[in-house]
C-alpha cells in the first residue's frame, strides 16, 4: 500500500518539520523510534509518489506548490532522506531535544525545498533552513558557537533576501511563480543565482561554511554537511544548468580551497574545506549541463553527502570521545579505536575517488564531460583539483588524527549507535563504488557510462598514488607544512575584521564631526541665542541707563537695585507698552532719516 | 584497559608498509603501457601521464600552501583577543 496514502499525501517537508514539533513531547524510546521513523516514511512517500504528481495548498486565494516530483527532485529527496536518516541514528545517543528538533525543522525544509514547486514555497523552506540549521551551530553551547550562529545567520539573511529580491522580480518579469530553466538573463536571475551561490559556497561568498561548520555541535556538523550546500546544487542544476559562468567558478572552487585545508590544523575544519573543493565539482558538472554532466553531478552529490557525512561522523566521534579536534592535539588513536579509523579511511577512500568506492563512479562523469567538451584548462584543474584532494581529505584527515605521532590520548571508541550509523554510511560508500548501478537508475537522464574501463582505473590510481607518494616522501623529509596552532585568514575577514575597521573609520570620522557640529551649533549657538533673548534687551537697557545713573550720582547699591528691576520688568514683559512704542518710532524715525530720500 | 593495537609502534611494520606501497607504484607504472588508453586529449595516451601529473601536482600544491601561509597565517586569538566580534 502506497504510504502516501496511508498519511493523507502529506509533502515530506512537513512530515519531518511538523514531526520536530512531537519530539520535546515524547520520552525515551518513543522519541527514538519517532527520530528514525521519520525519515524512513519520508523516504517512502518519496519512493512510492509518480513522478508529475503535486500536492497544493492554497492559502489567502494564492496556491503554493508545496510538493511537486520530477527525476531531479526525486534523486535529491532519496538522499537528504538516507542521510537524515543516518544522521539521526549517529545522533540518538546525545539526547538533546534543541539538535533533534532542529535537525528535523531542517531536513523538511532541504526536502521542502527540493520539492518546492513555486518561487513562494521554495523561499519560505529556504528561509526555514537558515533559521533551523543556525540552532545545530548554537546547540554547540560555548562562546565561540555562539559568535560563528551569528556571523552564519547574518550571512545565510543577506542571501536570502537577494533570493527573495530576485523572486519578487521574477515573479514580476514573468508573471508566474513557477519555476524551472531561468537562465542568467536579466537582473532578478542575477539576484536569484548570487543568493543561491551563498548557499553553494561559491567564492568569495563560501567563508561562512569553513568558519561555522566546525563550531557545530558533533551531529549538528553532519547535517549542515548534507543539506545547505546541496540543496544550492539543486537549485542550480534545476535554474542554470548550461551557464558557462559555473565552469569556471566551479574550478576555481575545486582548486582554492584544497590549499587552506593543506593548512589547517582544525580536522572539521579540513573538511569543510574539502567540501567546498566538492562542490566545486558540482558547480563545474551544472556549468558544463550536457546530460553526462548534470548525471554527473547529481551522482556525485548523492555520494558526496554520504562520505562527507560519513567523514564529519567520524571527526565528529573523535571530538565526543576525546573532546579535541586539532591535528596538533591528535594522533596515534587506531590504537584504541579501529573501527572509528577504519569507517575514516572508507570515507577518505571514497571522498578521494578511489576505484571501488563511491566518489570514483560520479566524480569521473564530470571529469569525462569536461573532457568531451573540450575543456582543456578546466579538464587540468579538476584534475590537480583531484589529486589534491586525497591529498588534504584522503591523508590528512585519517593519518593526524588516527596515525601521525602518538599523542598519547587512549580514547575508546563511541557509542554503538553512532558506530552502526558510521558502518552504514560507510557500506553504502562501497557497495556504490563497487556496484554503481542502482544509483545510475535513478538519475535524471539515462546513463551510457562505463567507469571501470583500464584507463580510467590506472590512470586514477596512478593520480592518486603518486600523490600519495609526494606526500610521503615530503613527511619523511621534513618539508611538509608542519602542524600548527594557528588560524588562516579567509575572505571572512572582510566581514570579520575589515567592516569593523570601516565601521571604527566611519564612527571616528562622521561621528566626531557631529559632536563637534552638536557642540558648535547645538550647545553654544543656541544656548547664546536663547541667552540673549532673555536677557539682551535688559542688558541693553542697563548699558543705556549706567551714564544716566552716573549723572545723577546714584550709590552702586541703588544702580544695583535698579538693574535687577530692569531685568524683572523686562523678563516678566511687564514694561510699559508706550516705551516699546517710543523705541519703535525711534527706530523708524531714524530709519527714515537715513532711508527716507530713496522710499520716495 | 582494552587491548591496543600496535602494530605501527614497530619501526619494521613502518617499513614494510612503506616496502609494499612502493611496490604499488611500481606495479602501476609497469601496467600503464598495457592499458589500452581511449582519453578525449593527446598527452592522456603520453605513458605515466597521471603518475608524473598526481606526483607534479601535490609537490605543487604543498609548495603553493607554503606560501599562501606566510600570508594567512594567524594567532589563534586573532578574531577574539579585541573581544569577540
Amino acid at each position: 500500500m502506497n504510504p502516501a496514502v496511508l498519511i493523507g499525501g502529506f509533502p515530506p517537508a512537513l512530515l519531518l518539520v511538523g514531526g520536530a514539533l512531537l519530539v520535546p513531547v515524547l520520552k525515551g524510546r518513543a522519541k527514538q523510534g519517532l527520530l528514525l521513523a521519520l525519515p524512513v516514511l519520508a523516504f517512502l512517500t518519496i519512493f512510492f509518489t509518480e513522478a508529475g504528481s503535486t500536492w497544493i495548498f492554497t492559502v489567502l486565494g494564492h496556491q503554493l506548490t508545496l510538493f511537486k516530483i520530477d527525476a531531479l527532485s526525486r534523486v535529491f529527496g532519496y538522499i537528504f532522506c538516507i542521510v537524515t536518516f543516518l544522521g539521526m541514528l549517529f545522533a540518538v545517543d546525545i539526547g538533546d531535544d534543541l539538535q533533534y528538533c532542529s535537525a528535523l525543522a531542517y531536513g523538511g525544509g532541504a526536502l521542502g525545498v527540493t520539492f518546492a514547486g513555486d518561487v513562494f514555497s521554495l523561499y519560505i523552506f529556504w528561509e526555514v533552513m537558515a533559521v533551523a540549521s543556525t540552532f545545530l551551530i548554537l546547540a554547540r553551547r560555548t562562546d565561540a558557537s555562539q559568535a560563528a550562529a551569528l556571523r552564519y545567520i547574518l550571512v545565510h539573511v543577506v542571501g536570502g533576501l537577494c533570493l527573495l529580491a530576485g523572486i519578487l522580480l521574477y515573479v514580476g518579469r514573468t508573471g508566474t511563480t513557477g519555476f524551472d530553466y531561468v537562465g542568467l538573463a536579466g537582473v532578478d536571475s542575477w539576484l536569484i543565482f548570487i543568493g543561491i551561490a551563498v548557499n553553494a559556497a561559491i567564492p568569495p561568498l563560501h567563508p561562512w561554511l569553513s568558519d561555522a561548520y566546525p563550531e557545530a555541535t558533533v551531529p549538528g556538523a553532519v547535517f549542515l554537511s548534507a543539506f545547505t550546500t546541496k540543496s544550492a546544487v539543486y537549485l542550480m542544476a534545476r535554474m542554470f544548468p548550461g551557464t558557462e559562468l559555473l565552469i569556471w567558478l566551479g574550478a576555481v572552487m575545486t582548486a582554492i580551497p584544497i590549499f587552506y585545508a593543506v593548512l589547517e590544523n582544525d580536522i572539521r575544519r579540513v573538511l569543510a574545506y574539502s567540501l567546498i573543493n566538492q562542490v566545486g565539482f558540482m558547480m563545474c558538472g551544472i556549468g558544463i549541463g550536457t546530460a553526462l554532466a548534470i548525471n554527473g553531478t547529481v551522482s556525485h552529490a548523492f555520494c558526496h553527502i554520504l562520505y562527507k557525512a560519513l567523514l564529519f561522523m567520524a571527526a565528529g566521534s573523535v571530538l565526543h570521545v576525546t573532546g579535541r579536534i586539532r591535528c596538533t592535539d591528535l594522533g596515534g588513536l587506531y590504537k584504541t579505536m579501529p573501527l572509528t579509523c577504519l569507517f575514516c579511511i572508507v570515507g577518505a577512500a571514497s571522498i578521494s575517488a578511489f576505484p571501488l568506492f563511491s566518489g570514483f563512479v560520479s566524480k569521473s562523469m564530470i571529469i569525462s564531460a569536461a573532457a568531451h567538451d573540450k575543456l582543456v584548462v578546466v579538464w587540468l584543474i579538476l584534475q590537480f583539483a583531484s589529486a589534491g584532494v586525497f591529498h588534504h581529505a584522503g591523508i590528512k584527515v585519517p593519518y593526524f588524527m588516527f596515525f601521525g605521532h602518538d599523542s598519547g590520548l587512549r580514547a575508546q571508541e563511541p557509542p554503538r549507535t553512532m558506530l552502526l550509523a558510521m558502518g552504514i554510511a560507510a557500506f553504502i560508500c562501497v557497495f556504490l563504488g563497487v556496484y554503481p548501478y542502482p544509483l545510475y537508475a535513478i538519475l535524471p537522464y539515462p546513463v551510457d557510462y562505463l567507469p571501470y574501463t583500464g584507463a580510467h582505473v590506472v590512470g586514477q590510481l596512478q593520480l592518486l598514488m603518486f600523490g600519495a607518494l609526494a606526500f610521503c616522501l615530503l613527511i619523511l623529509s621534513g618539508y611538509y607544512p608542519a602542524e600548527m596552532r594557528a588560524i588562516n585568514l579567509d575572505t571572512d575577514w572582510f566581514y570579520r575584521v575589515f567592516s569593523v575597521r570601516f565601521y571604527d573609520v566611519v564612527d571616528g570620522g562622521l561621528n566626531r564631526l557631529n559632536r563637534f557640529c552638536e557642540a558648535i551649533f547645538v550647545q553654544r549657538f543656541t544656548a547664546g541665542l536663547a541667552r540673549w533673548s532673555e536677557h539682551g534687551a535688559a542688558r541693553l537697557l542697563i548699558l543705556a541707563m549706567l551714564p544716566v545713573w552716573k549723572i545723577l550720582k546714584l550709590s552702586d547699591d541703588q544702580q544695583a537695585q535698579l538693574s535687577s528691576r530692569i531685568t524683572m520688568l523686562i523678563r516678566n514683559n511687564a514694561v510699559p507698552i508706550g516705551i516699546s512704542v517710543a523705541g519703535a518710532a525711534l527706530l523708524l524715525s531714524v530709519l527714515y532719516v537715513l532711508h527716507g530720500p530713496r522710499i520716495t | 584497559m582494552k587491548k591496543e593495537l600496535t602494530l605501527f609502534d614497530n619501526p619494521r611494520n613502518v617499513k614494510r608498509f612503506l616496502y609494499m606501497f612502493y611496490g604499488c607504484l611500481v606495479v602501476l607504472l609497469c601496467i600503464d603501457p598495457f592499458v589500452h588508453k581511449h582519453g578525449e586529449f593527446a598527452w592522456e595516451e603520453a605513458p605515466q601521464f597521471f603518475a608524473a601529473y598526481g606526483f607534479v601536482s601535490c609537490v605543487l600544491l604543498i609548495f603553493v600552501a607554503k606560501v599562501l601561509r606566510r600570508w594567512v597565517k594567524r594567532d589563534e586569538d586573532y578574531y577574539t583577543r579585541d573581544g569577540d566580534r
